[in-house]
């Protein structure tokens, strides 16, 4: 009698006490690129939500760069074991969002799971870079950046120039100085992001027919266009003449050859700011994306680069749930505050930015906010971003035509009609496989 | 003529299986999957997809990307070849014939052979790092302007040099050891007929040493067309302009990067036939030349 009683109170026991711990969360798979410190970052923050609530348990994989965790999303969606949550960089956006059916938009989600979702939360140049259409929220931006010039001041007072160019005009008027001074004035590290679709939102230029390839498929590439080519022209002439250095394609390469007093300035990204505060023995400064004057008064803001996170279909109303959940913890204005602090992305949203504000984090460090200043400042027509197909593709196109540029094998005007031709092509297949 | 038939048994079967799963697995299944890609169009996450035949193929085999890459993959895969055998085959017959600190001398011959491609081709980039490179900085200061950044042939160069630099330990302990199976009495026999090492060499060693040359020539191609990835992928990454771009590599940027898994695919699938081609022919014509 008594060994059935303690039968039946243990069963009893467990089918209690089951549910309310090991069956109880719900495991959330999220599949990110962020190496290293950014890595750690991810991890905290996924320890941080999984002590903030009980319900789910965030579990994040890191797969490697952002081709190669696409391509892991990619392969797992086609075998049926995709992860809920994924990061997918800006160039691949336009494959996984014209995808019909492989992501749920996370605002549908948000409206659905949590408390609702408001697109005046987020900061102006962030708002709709992962939009459909309609202005629907699709991706959830979670690292973004965008390009800035970063100068080193010693060797600006060597060359005796108070401040750094504004546009590309001074730039031209102090180069001279800085290569006398022996610096090389310039270097930037992605000539596609920084030199082509920033360069169009900075002046407000159109980059490609059917409203920057956010109304479809069917989409033609404007890059081969006067102002375009001028500022290539102008790059080969700073190149030949000593005041642009190019150290290759690879990101570290020209960024190196600043931090190693090659060259005085250099174009990157907001959120390389920390990796230089840790590697640079001088004191430099950040500062706003040059400008043509001639073409463009004021300047517009920047596109953000950098990855969204996307809500994979196909999984259980409950995981999904607790996607939603996440993304609402993940854009709390802490977290926020947390990410943009440690990794040097702006924040997404105008709260964060506020409570770094008032918690007094630009007095100290200015440099911080210029990203953010700079994506806040009055957007046009053609500042919300662009949609193409195969762009990493086209990037590459683009890539060895700038190099052709460069090396003197095309001129200018050759490099680009070739680069439209091909980019043309890739749209075309890309319109042709997702109709 | 008489056939002699021997009873049928399963035993055989039995012991070629493992070889024939492995084969099915990794070599049939994904080359049938890869043909049955390459006709269609599908978005990367396999949720439309449409027969288009040979679409894929015009589409990438016809562009200029794809025809600059096949043109440097033949010249690269043709230097790699020759220039890593020669070389090979000059050290080892050199090493051969020392005989004070002999075993010193080949293990630092062989030493290269345990490194893998992208880790030579990671040492390459530093030793020609445009700041801190030796290399870089040799070639500049003996009078080249070089920049294997801008200039193709400069690109070209560091790829080859790597490439050859890794596969020369390689082909040098298969020389080596074809040479040491070469018997003395042979060469000592030749010795009275001809005292020219060079026309000896030409006349009786190197057609002793076909066999392994034939063998290693088919190696050599393999690796210039398919291994080398790691080294581009590590150096070049196929800049500048896409001048040191390999067919296998293109194949990656296109399906692995760009997610188009048609083009890739159709690429892939010319490839095979490309590789399968030279096999033939190399089989062929090549080793009817050799005796064994």
């Amino acid at each position: 009698m008594k060994f059935t009683q303690i039968v039946t109170a243990s069963v009893l026991g467990m089918a209690t006490a089951l549910p309310s711990t090991a069956f109880a969360q719900t495991e959330i798979q999220f599949w990110h690129a962020m190496g290293g410190r950014l890595g750690e970052v991810v991890e905290e923050i996924a320890v941080k939500y999984n002590e903030s609530q009980s319900e789910y348990t965030l579990v994040p994989t890191y797969k490697g760069g952002y081709e190669d965790t696409m391509t892991a999303g990619i392969a797992a969606f086609r075998a049926g074991e995709q992860p809920n949550l994924i990061q997918i960089f800006d160039a691949g956006a336009a494959t996984i969002i014209n995808a019909k059916g492989a992501t749920v938009a996370v605002e549908d989600l948000m409206m659905q799971h949590a408390d609702g979702f408001d697109g005046s939360d987020y900061i102006e140049g962030v708002r709709y870079f992962y939009a459909d259409t309609d202005g629907k929220m699709i991706g959830m931006p979670f690292n973004s950046s965008t390009p800035l010039l970063y100068y080193n001041k010693d060797a600006f007072a060597e060359a005796g120039i108070a401040n750094p160019p504004a546009t590309w005009e001074e730039f031209e008027a102090i180069a001279p100085k800085l290569k006398e001074a022996g610096y090389t004035a310039l270097a930037q590290s992605h000539s596609p992001w920084i030199f082509s679709e920033n360069f169009h939102s900075r002046h407000n230029l159109q980059l490609a027919t059917g409203n920057n390839g956010y109304d479809g498929t069917d989409v033609k590439i404007l890059y081969n266009n006067d102002h375009m080519k001028m500022h290539w022209g102008k790059v080969k002439e700073w190149l030949d003449a000593g005041y642009y250095g190019f150290y290759g394609r690879a990101w570290g390469d020209n960024q190196d050859a600043f931090v190693q007093k090659e060259v005085a300035m250099w174009l990157g990204s907001s959120g390389s700011f920390g990796g230089l505060a840790n590697s640079a023995e001088f004191e430099f400064g950040a500062t706003y994306l040059p400008y043509w004057k001639s073409i463009i008064e004021e300047p517009m803001g920047t596109f953000i680069g950098g990855a969204a996170l996307f809500a994979m279909s196909g999984k259980a109303d409950e995981e999904n749930a607790g996607v939603a959940d996440f993304l609402a913890f993940l854009t709390s204005p802490d977290m926020q505050y947390l990410w943009h602090k440690e990794t040097g992305y702006v924040p997404i949203t105008n709260a964060a930015y506020d409570l770094a504000k008032s918690d007094g984090y630009y007095d100290s460090t200015p440099d911080a906010e210029v990203g953010i200043l700079q994506l806040s400042q009055p957007g046009g027509e053609w500042t919300k971003g662009y949609r193409l197909g195969y762009y990493v593709q086209i990037r590459d196109v683009m890539y060895k035509h700038f190099d052709d540029i460069f090396s003197g094998e095309a001129s200018v005007e050759e490099a680009f009609s070739a680069m439209e031709q091909e980019s043309n092509d890739l749209l075309d297949r890309f319109k042709a496989t997702y109709n | 003529m008489k056939r002699v038939q021997f009873e049928h048994s399963a035993i055989p079967y039995m012991f070629i299986a493992p070889q024939i799963i492995i084969i099915a697995v990794f070599f049939l299944w994904p080359a049938a999957q890869a043909v049955y890609q390459s006709f269609l169009l599908e978005d990367a996450f396999g949720l439309s997809s449409q027969f288009v035949w040979f679409k894929n193929y015009f589409d990438t085999i016809g562009s200029t990307s794809w025809l600059q890459a096949a043109g440097f993959t033949i010249v690269f895969s043709t230097l790699v070849t020759i220039l890593s055998l020669a070389i090979a085959l000059l050290l080892a017959v050199k090493a051969n014939e020392v005989i004070r600190g002999a075993r010193t001398y080949k293990t630092l011959l062989m030493w290269a052979y345990a490194i893998a491609p992208p880790v030579a081709g990671l040492m390459g980039n530093l030793m020609f790092h445009p700041l801190i490179g030796d290399l870089y900085k040799f070639m500049n200061t003996i009078g080249f302007d070089f920049d294997h950044k801008l200039d193709p042939y400069d690109a070209g160069f560091v790829v080859v040099l790597i490439s050859v630099w890794k596969q020369v330990s390689v082909n040098f302990i298969f020389f080596l050891s074809g040479l040491q199976g070469i018997p003395k009495s042979v060469n000592e026999a030749a010795l009275m007929d001809e005292k020219s090492s060079f026309r000896r060499f030409w006349t009786i060693t190197f057609p002793l040493l076909a066999p392994t040359t034939f063998f290693l020539m088919v190696i050599n191609i393999t690796y210039a067309f398919f291994e080398t990835f790691g080294i581009i992928d590590t150096t070049t990454r196929g800049a500048p302009g896409g001048a040191t771009t390999t067919l296998v590599f293109k194949v990656f940027q296109d399906g692995f990067r760009g997610a188009d898994i048609g083009g890739s695919s159709a690429q892939s699938v010319v490839l095979m036939l490309m590789v399968l081609g030279l096999t033939v022919i190399q089989f062929r014509f090549i080793e009817r030349k050799v005796h064994y």
